[in-house]
């Protein structure tokens, strides 16, 4: 009990010494009561929908914006939202039409040119947003966002406002699903005080989500409180959420066992040993839609040639999964036996075991297939891994030395440590990596497409290996033009298949997302982006 | 004095230049940032360009430089990756560093003084070997483990102390943290003090002052502990700036949103605004530091002249 009294002291010391709130006497002014904090990491970019790709923005935007779809947090369905229904005749000429009712929390209507608007925002290259490229199949994508030289059209010609609950989406391919694509940050409405009044936007962000902004202290705290006069059906359950900025994992946890914080989505990895002792049932470890591989350069022809695919099996074959991730992530990952992710379900196209032998070790399989391929290029390799952040180090150690033990060579597998991400990813693109290296792709959105096709489709946007197989891609564009999910998601796994054959990439793990809660809230689970669903916390 | 003090403000310039220059240099050596601002994802060419471009990054380093300093001038000091401009994170940063330094320095400096005066007066017995072990162990904890293990002890096993700062950072929020920084340089201050009181309480002015039939605590507090105190300033001096920018380890330990925070941040997404910016400034403290140092021995010892 007393570290319960005591965490409540520590809240109301902060709360009065910003001179907010009345602490032990219960309640009034703006409340506090059901404020719920939780740890967060410094975003990287300004927190506009079409510049935020990584995880601590999008916290915020999950919980500040609205669009035309949303993923379902439990089983990862894009369902309509703010979109009435989202029509097409021919899987490329679309019409979205908007529910009444919705606002921004200024009062602005959410209309049909609200959404045109901001995809215009994020497409245009003057804006830079990091996202743009996720208008890329909307026609006229090629005018403001050419790949070299200055823009020659402010707005996307395939966009046309109907009227205030309508408008017209024609892409410049067929992709029966684009609208499933909907329910990603980028694709959020934007109110005109965005474009208007920028800076002050960018200060204090105005949305049409369950949660208002009450104040951002940028690289420090972003206060949030419920918006009560929210028209969705998702509304805040508690008073609002505090995030707050920590630079080290390990001081969040420690702050969450004191009682100083609620909610912590990052467990430490020398914690994990301690946390199911430390917090019982408060830990949460679920999957994620993320997955780690180990990615071919196929461009070299040491590894790309004809043949080696028996090598590259051989490779996969002779990592054992199991044991690495018992040992090294006490289990918060997940060996993996195909190239998508457990979280989309059966439906949405994960098939476990679609690998086949390929990815179950077998060492004495292992070393028959290598020396069939005729061994490894030059008799070692290396795997290639930035030292700066995740641990990686761990991990790629104990996959050579699987491998190293299987071959019975000490020598044959040795990691690889590049400095800093930024030179690892310089290098990547350079094609300047000789050997494997480690990649790891978090979905944009729980499709079998999203883990497919900016992977391994010739030319594609994240094929860092430079993987390309006519079969592949021709299955791919099968399955895009397919009239229904079911029949596109067959169409992949058809796809799928030839990576199992080819081994452009050996699918290590899915890894889970990692969380642990206070005694104060309850009800807190993941998404499958691995966020917090914020909104249904209960605080109390 | 007044022309020493000039031509050591003069000799800052070409120190400023150079320190930049490296830094900025060093920064610029890591790489091309921009690719890690698109994680795993590959950046897409056109966007990357236009960042690049904004960011002045698609020059070479000798035109980067002075473009860079030249702004500085203009009190501009960039942006940070995150959009906010590098000045408004030094206004944040900066002072939480200061109130966080000041809690080390006078904690360092009362506790260290004080135990360095006890221990050099009773040199050789038990309270001094007692002190000498004492620091002897401090000293040889790296600050990471002092943190952790303090912040776990005070923070969650005691609860005496909340085991992170808030935003504001109060200053008695900062105390523990401000001890974990002082721990290290208080072993310092107090040996420094230990010997120096030890070797002058032998001296023949302390000796005429005893002679004199001055009263015992006139005498250490006047006479020996004025004069035994040169090389503990100097190390204080020396030490405000080392505890400024050297507090990286301690504010992320106590979650500490300061110059430590910043650096580490700007290193981390090769922000050259950033590191360079608080870099400089780090320097600028240093130099001015040493400065007051080296103007305090004249008037702890007057037979130090500037001229």
């Amino acid at each position: 009990m007393r570290r319960a009294v005591r965490a409540k002291w520590a809240v109301c010391a902060g709360a009065v010494a910003l001179a907010a709130t009345g602490c032990g006497g219960g309640g009034g002014g703006t409340d506090t009561s059901g404020v719920v904090s939780s740890s967060w990491g410094d975003p990287q970019n300004p927190l506009e929908p079409a510049n935020t790709n990584e995880v601590q923005g999008g916290k915020v935007l999950e919980m500040l914006m609205r669009g035309l779809k949303r993923y379902n947090p439990k089983t990862g369905a894009a369902e309509n939202v703010i979109a009435d229904r989202i029509e097409t005749k021919d899987a490329q000429n679309y019409t979205v039409t908007l529910k009444p009712g919705w606002t921004f929390s200024n009062g602005e209507k959410v209309t049909a040119k609200s959404f045109v608007d901001a995809w215009n925002y994020g497409a245009l290259l003057d804006n830079k947003q990091k996202n743009a490229a996720f208008f890329q199949y909307i026609d006229g994508y090629d005018r403001v966002h050419p790949d070299h030289g200055t823009a020659t059209a402010k707005t996307l010609s395939g966009l046309a406002v109907k009227d205030d609950k309508t408008f017209t989406v024609k892409l410049n391919q067929k992709f029966s699903s684009w609208p499933d694509t909907l329910g990603y940050s980028a694709f959020m409405p934007l109110p005109q005080a965005f474009f208007q009044q920028h800076d002050a936007w960018l200060k204090k962000p105005i949305g049409n989500g369950p949660y208002l902004v009450d104040s951002y202290t940028k690289g420090t705290v972003l206060k949030m409180r419920k918006w009560k006069k929210y028209p969705g059906s998702d509304p805040a359950r508690n008073g609002g959420i505090d995030l707050r900025v920590y630079t080290d994992n390990n001081t969040a946890y420690t702050d969450l066992q004191a009682g100083n914080l609620d909610l912590v989505d990052d467990i430490p990895a020398a914690q994990l040993k301690n946390v199911k002792k430390d917090l019982g049932n408060r830990y949460i470890n679920q999957p994620a839609g993320i997955i780690q591989t180990i990615t071919f350069p196929m461009y070299d022809p040491k590894w790309g040639r004809p043949g080696m695919e028996k090598v590259r099996r051989g490779i996969s074959m002779a990592i054992d999964r199991q044991q690495i991730t018992k040992e090294i992530f006490q289990n918060t990952r997940t060996p993996a036996s195909d190239w998508t992710s457990p979280v989309l379900g059966v439906q949405g196209g994960f098939k476990e075991g679609l690998c086949g032998d390929a990815c179950v070790f077998d060492a004495v399989k292992a070393r028959q297939l290598i020396q069939e391929g005729g061994g490894l290029p030059g008799g070692r390799m290396t795997i290639t891994y930035n030292a700066d952040t995740g641990s990686h180090k761990d991990w790629v150690d104990a996959v050579c030395n699987s491998i190293n033990k299987t071959l019975g060579n000490d020598k044959a597998c040795v990691g690889d440590p590049v400095g800093t991400f930024a030179d690892f990813r310089n290098k990547i693109s350079a094609r300047a990596l000789t050997g494997p290296f480690r990649a790891g792709w978090q979905m944009d959105y729980p499709l079998i497409q999203n883990f497919l096709q900016p992977l391994y489709y010739t030319n594609a946007s994240s094929n860092d290996g430079k993987f390309s197989d006519p079969g592949f891609d021709k299955l791919v564009n099968e399955a895009n033009a397919a009239p229904d999910t079911r029949q596109a998601v067959l169409t992949f796994q058809q796809a799928e298949k030839i990576l199992a054959e080819q081994m452009p990439a050996i699918p290590l793990w899915y890894q889970n997302g990692s969380g642990g809660y206070s005694e104060r809230i309850s009800n807190v689970s993941l998404n499958p982006f691995s966020v917090p669903v914020y909104n249904e916390i209960k605080a109390g | 004095m007044g022309r020493y003090v000039i031509r050591r403000l003069l000799q800052m310039i070409p120190v400023f230049i150079g320190s930049t220059f490296l830094i900025f240099f060093m920064v610029y050596a890591l790489g091309d940032p921009v690719a890690a601002m698109f994680g795993d994802r590959a950046p897409d060419p056109a966007t990357a360009a236009q960042i690049r471009h904004d960011l002045y990054l698609d020059q070479p380093l000798w035109r980067q430089y002075p473009h860079y300093m030249g702004q500085i001038f203009q009190g501009n000091f960039g942006t940070a990756f995150n959009g906010q401009s590098v000045t408004e994170l030094m206004s944040t940063a900066f002072p939480v560093t200061l109130r966080l330094t000041i809690v080390a320095i006078v904690i360092e400096m009362i506790v260290g003084i004080v135990l360095g005066v006890f221990s050099g007066l009773r040199r050789g017995r038990g309270v001094d070997t007692s002190v000498l072990v004492l620091t002897l162990v401090v000293v040889s904890i790296p600050t990471f483990v002092s943190g952790y293990l303090l912040q776990f002890v005070f923070g969650v096993k005691w609860e005496w102390a909340a085991p992170t700062v808030a935003t504001e950072a109060p200053l008695n929020q900062l105390l523990l943290p401000g001890l974990v920084l002082a721990l290290v340089s208080l072993a310092y201050v107090t040996r420094l003090t230990r010997t120096s009181i030890a070797e002058n309480a032998r001296a023949d002015y302390v000796r005429t002052a005893i002679a004199k039939g001055l009263p015992r605590r006139r005498v250490i507090t006047r006479h020996l502990l004025r004069n035994s105190l040169i090389p503990v300033v100097t190390f204080i001096g020396t030490d405000i700036g080392a505890l400024m920018g050297g507090a990286i380890v301690t504010e992320r330990i106590f979650n500490i949103h300061g110059v430590g925070y910043q650096l580490y941040q700007g290193i981390l997404r090769q922000n050259s605004p950033t590191v360079v910016g608080f870099v400089t400034i780090l320097v600028l403290v240093f130099l001015i530091a040493n400065l007051l140092v080296d103007l305090l021995y004249a008037v702890l010892d007057p037979r130090i002249r500037y001229a």
